[in-house]
């Protein structure tokens, strides 16, 4: 039996009861939207946590003091002096202490969050000042009250007013605005421009904590960043001697980290999403089952006239696998289409997987042949005789 | 061509058996027209099948072409029905999704010709039962004397060295009944090997042989009937439209 006469056949009978194909198709349907609407949606998750990861910059290292059970404090100089002796490993480093502030300037006001940072911390992490300067060794030195507003600062507190030079309050106290951040996420609240940086001097006078906790210190050659780490580790571990009073991680690290809780995410929900594949394919099975039992006089007249068992084995399991595929293909086109719209309804990216799609179609083939076998493998046993006096 | 010796057919129905065919042997010759007739639940479809290769018997040898076919397993058997049996059917047996050509093809594909060749050879065989023009027909379409011709043309299409008919007028008015029959009569003339089972005297009667069957055994053979001569071959019936001069291209009246 020839596959072309077997794949029009099945084709035809597809669309001559196209309720009873829907319906059969249905599970399949089904199956294969919500795997990829699933992973559509997951990849844009973790496309967008990765991308903002990465802004943060990918040779980023950060150590956390969370001094437990311990008074001992890391200090600036010690940092530094770290960041001296290692110039193979490390680059630059910056403190960073944050602090919640409410900003106010005239009658404007807005909650933010307060970074304090040293001169370096521009570079290390491309903050771009498009007006005025970024903060400046002289002010960590002096703890000069000074400031560098985000575009929604300027936008919020000044309402498209020049901010340099004005004078901006600060949980009460005056900060004379230096520079102005460039815009990088449309100046919409709680982006990467909702945010003002002071030098961590005078950040420590308004984080409730006088220490300071938090440091980033760059890597010299992103390949090389597990050394640079192990630097880092070794000067912590002789300070603290006590692994867990202080952490350090690499933004690769975090990025990797992200990807792996999203991607074993997605393949719990895929694996949910699979379950009614398997429905799916159950439902071709029973279909495929009446529909051998409807067509045992035509399995008799085909035996009659020299067809063998893998003739009508091929015959029933291309019906099937044609079934399923049809069944996958809707699937994979609503489910991109239902992507998109959850996507915008739900504010989130989509990015549809090219390789979930390859893979839902060939699962739905394979499910096809899988759940097909079973009936076609009945079809192919009958006997003749019987089959042809069957009415 | 087709020999069975000592052939049993039984059937298990619990405590008792039944005896479907209960010791035949019997010979056909190449070029035999031969009728089995008997009456309901004689035995003549189990003789058929066995014939047919469509079933084996429970013991006795039977001998196709002078291959055992008796052992046969299942795809064998359907090898065999494919190369060398065409058969025609009471309830002509066509596939209803197919259209007309299709349904002629079928053999073929089993045989695996090439689409090409198949089409040709099917409406070679449509034409040759007058039909070539309702190719493309659903077998709905067609009365019952057409679905019988394309059947008839199924069987043909093969190029097969035996044509089974299992009453193939049971389901036809007299007038189309008599066109079938005059045509198979036709066949035979040409050289085909016909076996023709009946439980009908007026059908059986058309055959030059005629075997009659009773609770599975034969109880009367007009004999072997000798081979023809090729002069006497393509002498014969002579009834109606046979058309001597191009008898392949004969068909079987426009009236059926
Ligand atoms: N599959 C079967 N199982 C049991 N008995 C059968 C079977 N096929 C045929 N028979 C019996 O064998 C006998 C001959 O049947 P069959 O060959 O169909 O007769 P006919 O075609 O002459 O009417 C009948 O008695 C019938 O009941
Ligand atoms: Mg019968």
């Amino acid at each position: 039996m020839n596959f072309k006469q077997s794949f029009r056949l099945a084709i035809k009978s597809l669309k001559t009861s196209k309720m009873r194909s829907f319906l059969t198709m249905l599970g399949i349907i089904i199956g294969v939207a919500s795997v990829i609407i699933l992973v559509s949606l997951m990849n844009g998750l973790s496309q967008d946590m990765t991308s903002s990861f990465e802004s943060m910059g990918t040779n980023t290292l950060t150590v956390n003091v969370m001094g437990r059970g311990t008074n001992r404090t890391l200090s600036v100089e010690e940092v530094e002096t770290l960041v001296e002796e290692n110039p193979e490993y490390l680059d630059q480093y910056s403190p960073r202490v944050t602090a919640s502030v409410t900003a106010k300037y005239d009658v404007n006001s807005v909650s933010t969050t307060v970074i304090g940072v040293n001169e370096f911390y521009d570079d290390m992490q491309s903050v771009a000042v498009t007006e005025g300067r970024f903060i400046q060794y002289i002010d960590t030195l002096r703890r000069l009250k000074v400031c560098v507003i985000g575009a929604y600062e300027a936008q919020e507190l000044f309402e498209g007013a020049d901010p340099i030079g004005e004078t901006v309050k600060l949980n009460g106290s005056s900060y004379k605005v230096v520079g102005l951040l460039e815009e990088t996420a449309d100046s919409e609240e709680g982006s990467d421009d909702d945010v003002i940086y002071v030098p961590y001097t005078a950040a420590t006078r308004l984080a409730d904590n006088a220490r300071i906790s938090s440091y980033y210190l760059t890597a010299v050659d992103t390949d090389e960043i597990e050394t640079s780490k192990t630097v880092i580790e070794n000067m912590m571990y002789s300070v603290f001697e006590d692994e867990n009073a202080y952490r350090v991680t690499s933004m690769s690290e975090m990025i990797e980290a992200v990807n792996e809780m999203t991607s074993s995410m997605a393949l719990v929900l895929v694996g949910i999403a699979g379950i009614s594949l398997v429905v799916g394919g159950i439902g071709i099975m029973n279909i495929m089952l009446v529909s051998v039992t409807e067509r045992t006089r035509e399995i008799g007249i085909r035996k009659s006239l020299g067809a063998k068992r893998k003739d009508i084995m091929r015959q029933f399991i291309i019906e099937a696998a044609t079934t399923s595929s049809a069944g996958g293909i809707i699937g994979i086109i609503f489910g991109i289409g239902a992507a998109y719209a959850a996507g915008v309804i739900m504010d989130m990216t989509v990015v549809p997987s090219w390789n979930a799609v390859a893979i839902a179609f060939s699962v739905s083939v394979g499910i096809g042949i899988v759940f097909g076998y079973f009936p076609a493998n009945k079809a192919a046993k009958m006997n003749p005789i019987d089959a042809l006096r069957y009415d | 061509m087709i020999r069975l010796e000592e052939v049993y057919k039984i059937y298990n129905m619990g405590e008792n058996e039944v005896r479907a065919i209960d010791g035949v042997s019997l010979e056909i010759r190449e070029n035999e027209m031969a009728a089995i007739i008997g009456q309901s639940g004689s035995g003549k479809s189990t003789c058929m099948n066995i014939i047919g290769c469509l079933d084996v018997p429970t013991s006795g040898k039977y001998y196709l072409n002078d291959q055992d076919v008796s052992h046969m397993k299942d795809d064998e058997l359907a090898e065999v029905r494919n190369k060398t049996l065409g058969f025609i059917f009471q309830q002509y047996n066509l596939i209803h999704k197919l259209n007309v050509l299709e349904n002629v093809e079928l053999p073929l594909v089993y045989k695996g010709v090439h689409e090409k060749e198949r089409i040709e050879a099917a409406r070679e065989a449509l034409r040759k039962v007058g039909i070539e023009d309702k190719m493309n027909n659903l077998p709905s379409q067609l009365s019952g004397g057409q679905q019988q011709r394309v059947s008839i043309a199924r069987a043909l299409a093969g190029n097969p060295s035996i044509i089974l008919a299992d009453e193939p007028t049971g389901a036809l008015d007299t007038k189309t009944g008599k066109e079938v029959l005059e045509f198979l009569q036709k066949l035979n003339g040409e050289g085909n090997t016909i076996i023709l089972i009946t439980h009908d005297m007026g059908v059986a009667e058309k055959a030059k042989r005629i075997i009659r069957i009773s609770d599975g055994k034969i109880v009367e053979d007009s004999g072997h009937s000798v081979p023809k001569t090729e002069h006497e071959r393509s002498g014969i019936p002579g009834k109606g439209n046979v058309k001597r001069a191009v008898p392949k291209a004969a068909g079987m009246g426009d009236a059926v």
